[in-house]
């Protein structure tokens, strides 16, 4: 009864029983913090920009609202469906997914696996350096690079999926032109040189998201045809 | 004019009642502003100073800010608009109605709440890929980052479910094309979905469980996601600065 002390697996008394806080290897630096530069008290300089920023969202917001009146339709009605029925614009890059893919692959593949994408992202600890793509080993990365567009491009014109060809097709093309410029050290071209493969991944997922939820909300009419947003159409 | 109503804050800042509620006096030394800010329940999970550098607008275009405030709007005009809201059909879409015509401001409400609802879907798109290309889920920030991604995915569903609440052709529809996606899903996609819409249709129960999850079940998570987020960036150290942002430029 005497020692009903918690035991835990170590002492407490770091006096007694010193422990291991850091280990360095030859491998390894310790992590030294960068200077932090001058810093400045929250109160009032963080607090008041925030305040600023709010204002000017709320007047501007205001302003809109007064004009821009939010739609409404008929009442809900089950047995009149819209042609075509669509989602909010957000959810409109899957639906133009839905037209080139089975709704499997469109509405529950791709969208669980951008999403564990995301969530591994900051865990891929590959190139944390942000190492250009260009900087070691140019002629292999772009062998691979050329390959893995080629089955890309291959796997999408299989389906016909010509809305996500066009913005790959570009975003390859200017990854290509940045190997070209790798060598120089001002311009656009050595800018885009020093991206690493992270940045492309990324920005062609952005340039095909955008683009299926352009083409999604603004060019797609009845049966999810192409239509011209400024020609009226019959619908 | 200016000076007198300076002074006049002033002597208010040093009398009882004002040191009772703010638990300081005015915020004229750093140890009160530091007071102002780890002494209010509010702002407590913010650092007391912040590298100057991380207040330029170039390092964050105020982007996760935004969203935050646009939430805050959309908490004060959504009660406002539960006031005038029952969450059955055909009922909500006579409310509707009545914003229209006979709620005074009603329309002005309505837009302005859909407005910011499909901006802070954006903002919140716009600041995650912003956060992406400067690197800002890199150690430590990892599990922010993750955090960041439930938001985002909180955001989605409240504006997904919002849709649906007019019970207009717009939002049935919408919502249908939407959940008829889920059946796609093998073996449990039809139970979520009714798990979902209380019923095999877009129908009355289905508008009351939407009603659920986007005034009490989702706006809950994202605040208890929020906090977290926010008081993970002090404790990683703050904003994510590049080299390049040291020009001071």
């Amino acid at each position: 009864m005497a020692n009903n002390k918690i035991e835990i697996g170590f002492s407490s008394d770091a006096k007694k029983d010193p422990r291991r806080v850091v280990f360095v290897t030859k491998k390894t630096s310790a992590k030294v913090l960068g200077e932090r530069g001058p810093e400045v008290m929250t109160y009032p300089h963080l607090l008041l920009r925030e305040a600023i920023a709010f204002e000017i969202l709320v007047i501007a917001m205001v302003v809109i609202a007064l004009f821009w009146d939010a739609p409404l339709e008929q009442l809900a009605n089950p047995l009149l469906t819209p042609n075509p029925a669509k989602a909010p614009w957000y959810f409109l890059g899957l639906q133009e997914l839905l037209h080139f893919f089975p709704p499997f692959v469109a509405g529950i593949l791709i969208p669980t696996l951008v999403v564990l994408a995301l969530v591994v992202i900051p865990y891929f600890n590959v190139n944390v350096e942000g190492e250009a793509l260009w900087s070691r080993y140019p002629s292999r990365n772009l062998r691979g690079v050329l390959v893995t567009t080629i089955l890309v491009l291959a796997f999408l014109v299989f389906f016909d999926a010509w809305t996500i060809i066009t913005p790959t097709a570009i975003v390859a093309s200017v990854l290509i032109c940045s190997y070209t410029g790798r060598q120089k050290t001002t311009g656009w071209q050595a800018a885009l040189a020093s991206k690493p493969l992270s940045w492309w991944i990324m920005t062609w997922f952005i340039a095909v998201s955008i683009c299926l939820t352009v083409v999604g909300t603004f060019f797609r009419g009845p049966g999810w045809s192409w239509i011209w947003p400024w020609r009226p159409h019959v619908g | 004019m200016a000076t007198n109503v300076n002074a006049l804050l002033e002597s208010l800042r040093e009398t009882k009642v004002w040191k009772s509620i703010f638990r300081r006096g005015p915020a004229n030394s750093n140890r009160t502003r530091s007071l102002a800010v780890f002494g209010n329940l509010f702002l407590h999970w913010m650092p007391v100073k912040v590298r100057e550098k991380a207040l330029h607008v170039r390092v964050s275009y105020y982007l996760g800010s935004i969203s935050f405030l646009l939430f805050l709007i959309l908490s004060v005009t959504g009660i406002l608009l539960m006031f005038y809201y029952h969450p059955a059909a055909p009922n909500a879409y006579r409310d509707m109605k009545d914003l229209q015509f006979v709620v005074s401001s009603g329309v002005f409400l309505r837009n302005l709440h859909r407005l910011a609802a499909h901006l802070m879907v954006f903002m919140v798109f716009a600041h995650m890929f912003h956060v992406f290309y400067r690197g800002g889920y890199k150690p430590p920030h990892e599990f922010n980052w993750v955090i960041g991604v439930k938001l985002l995915l909180v955001t989605l569903f409240l504006s997904y479910t919002g849709y649906l609440l007019p019970w207009d052709q717009l939002a049935f529809w919408a919502v249908t094309v939407g959940t008829n996606i889920i059946s796609a899903m093998p073996v449990i996609g039809e139970k979520i979905r009714f798990l979902l819409l209380g019923g095999h249709i877009v129908g009355e129960n289905a508008l009351l469980r939407f009603y659920v999850l986007h005034v009490v079940i989702l706006p809950l998570a994202a605040c208890v996601l929020m906090g977290i987020h926010f008081w993970r960036v002090q404790k990683d150290g703050g904003l994510t600065l590049k080299a390049k942002d040291s020009d001071g430029k």
